[in-house]
């Protein structure tokens, strides 16, 4: 049984090639139509692979012609020209093996470590096998590559740190409060990324969510949108004695916020800690008040500085994904083989097939 | 001691390749370790028919004990499981410390069993031993927040609790701390014979310290960052007091 990987992803096409032969509900069955005995298509934003068992090679042209004819732009062309395909690669048996585990790993992501590809490699394969595409050779090499990826998550950093500036700020929060529940956040200033960010506070738990923008129009709007409230523009320093988070994101030309002003707030509020998220430019927040105690304040560059920290720290995981990887590649090469000989022999043993052809 | 020395070893390991993250290894080797210092315990209690606290070495291991029971306790119910990886250095300091010393002298005659001078001395030995893990706690909150504040995250960042619970924690194990240790000093004095002056003093310092750090935090009058600081420098006063008490003690016993 030949095991292959035929496709393209970001690495060697870009997103109108990609889109050409993103494939269809009917690429699986159009595939087994050319002679594959098992096939499954995994199409996401970022790639369209096929993988698929068959008993002889498949070229690779027919698959990406396979491809082709399921999706929208080919039917209505009604052709597809050979010489217009783009290089796909391809992977067989070890290789295929190999390069599944890495794309759901996340080693073969644009964002290394993001776990999304997982889920959509799952899908892929709940809908391949609902359809009858899957059979016992992707079954198994589906069912390791999920183990694979779970393994790799919980034995190295691959998948951790946020690498978007909403999604730091909101683990930043985590790691100083802890459970947001209780927290209390004040937006100064109601623009795009500061709502983002107010949002995706939200979606960990926060409840009590406050707004205050030199214009009460845009404030009350805005805390109708994420179920807040709004506060008038002239009370929002004495709003930094209750809260505990500050997103600030006005268009304030000096800083509005200074270790002097801050320091009689502080006083009243000398055992709970106060984040800062200063995501304004000019910064409304002068960065001196980082030095004072139990004040963490990141603007949007530190944001981003930590992005890149954990990208690289993630990049930096890779080598231990692969050696996991690679353990879990021989395992699985041994295994099928084993299979292979043991199928081989009953094959012998009830004479469909003869020794010297084992 | 192999233990700990294996849990400080895959430790640094983890830390070189940068992956140090919780794992039941460090639970394992300190809960092996414990049941090592159980043994040890039990059996030279039997052999001097009263509690082991005779001589630097003994408390020093006890000592060491109470660190490990305290972790084996707290550590997985706050999930400070990365604890081990400050709690094991700590425990084999301790034991490195009684055993490097030749501190195992006995005593030139059989010390009677008193079981209101050893209920004295154990239970304010485990006082320190959660005394000890809030200094654990204090050192993890100030990697933590320094790495909040200087904005460059470590691996280990991500594995640490939040500061908030890291003070919770800190808080708890000083107010159970500081409980044991108040009954070891009130016990003391019932123990039918006169304690030395500098012990008394220096029990009283170590309460008194304790007993300003909590008011402080209760009065919310010291920030958690300088509470964290201090749980380090109360447990590094309180074990140096209780060394130079219990050699004091060794080098003139009392009769």
């Amino acid at each position: 049984m030949n095991l292959f990987c035929v496709g393209l992803s970001h690495h060697i096409a870009n997103v109108e090639t990609r889109e050409r032969f993103a494939g269809g509900d009917r690429a699986a069955s159009v595939l087994r139509a050319a002679g594959c005995a098992e096939a499954l298509v995994l199409a996401t934003c970022n790639r369209v692979e096929v993988y698929g068992a068959s008993q002889r090679r498949i070229p690779t042209d027919v698959i990406a012609q396979c491809l082709a004819r399921t999706t929208n732009v080919s039917r209505d062309s009604r052709e597809t020209d050979e010489e217009e395909l783009p290089p796909f690669y391809r992977y067989e048996d070890e290789k295929c093996v190999q390069h599944l585990f890495r794309v759901a790993c996340g080693l073969d992501s644009m964002v290394v470590g993001e776990t999304e590809i997982l889920g959509q490699a799952k899908k892929a394969y709940e809908t391949a096998r609902a359809s009858g595409a899957v059979g016992p050779w992707l079954h198994r090499l589906f069912q390791r590559a999920f183990r694979v990826a779970k393994q790799v998550r919980t034995h190295t950093d691959i998948t951790r740190g946020s690498v978007s500036v909403g999604s730091v700020a909101v683990d930043l929060a985590q790691k100083i409060f802890g459970d947001l529940t209780g927290c209390k956040v004040l937006l100064l200033g109601a623009g795009e990324t500061s709502e983002r960010t107010a949002r995706a506070l939200v979606s960990r738990g926060v409840r009590d969510l406050r707004v205050s923008n030199r214009s009460g129009h845009r404030a009350c709007e805005l805390a109708g949108q994420i179920r807040g409230q709004a506060i008038p523009f002239d009370d929002w320093k004495e709003q930094c004695r209750e809260i505990d988070i500050l997103i600030t994101s006005t268009s304030s030309q000096a800083p509005l916020l200074t270790p002097a002003n801050l320091a009689p707030v502080l006083a009243s509020r000398i055992d709970r800690p106060l984040f800062i998220i200063d995501i304004a430019v000019p910064r409304d927040v002068d960065p001196a008040v980082n030095n004072m105690g139990g004040v963490y304040l990141y603007d949007i560059d530190s944001l981003q500085s930590v992005a890149q920290q954990s990208l690289v720290m993630r990049r930096q995981q890779i080598a231990s994904a692969e050696a996991i990887i690679a353990e879990h590649v021989a395992d699985f090469r041994e295994k099928i083989a084993r299979e292979l000989k043991r199928a081989s022999h009953a094959m012998v043993a009830d004479g469909s097939l003869r020794p010297s052809e084992l | 001691m192999i233990c700990f020395l294996a849990a400080i070893v895959r430790t640094g390991v983890t830390l070189r390749v940068g992956l140090l993250r919780p794992s039941q290894f460090n639970f394992l080797a300190i809960g092996l370790g414990f049941i090592f210092q159980t043994a040890f315990l039990s059996v030279r209690g039997h052999e001097l028919g009263r509690c082991p606290l005779t001589n630097l070495f003994e408390v020093f291991i006890f000592l060491a004990w109470s660190v490990a029971l305290i972790y084996m306790l707290v550590g997985p119910g706050y999930r400070l499981s990365l604890m081990g990886a400050f709690t094991a250095p700590l425990v084999f300091l301790l034991q490195g410390f009684a055993l490097v010393a030749l501190s195992d002298a006995r005593h030139p005659f059989k010390v009677p069993a008193n079981p209101s001078l050893e209920f004295h001395a154990s239970i304010s030995l485990v006082a320190y031993g959660a005394f000890a893990l809030a200094g654990i706690a204090g050192l993890m909150y100030l990697v933590q927040e320094h790495q909040l504040k200087t904005h460059r995250l470590r691996s280990i960042f991500y594995h640490l609790p939040p500061l908030a619970n890291l003070f919770t924690a800190i808080t708890r194990l000083l107010w159970v701390g500081f409980g044991l240790y108040t009954a070891g000093i009130v016990s003391g004095f019932f123990t039918g014979r006169p304690l030395p002056r500098l012990q008394v003093v220096a029990a009283i310092g170590v309460w008194l310290l304790y007993a300003a750090i909590l008011q402080g935090q209760r009065l919310r009058r010291i920030a958690p960052r300088q509470i964290a600081a201090l749980c380090i420098v109360g447990f590094s006063v309180a074990l140096s007091l209780l060394w130079g008490i219990t050699f004091s003690a060794q080098t003139h016993p009392m009769p």
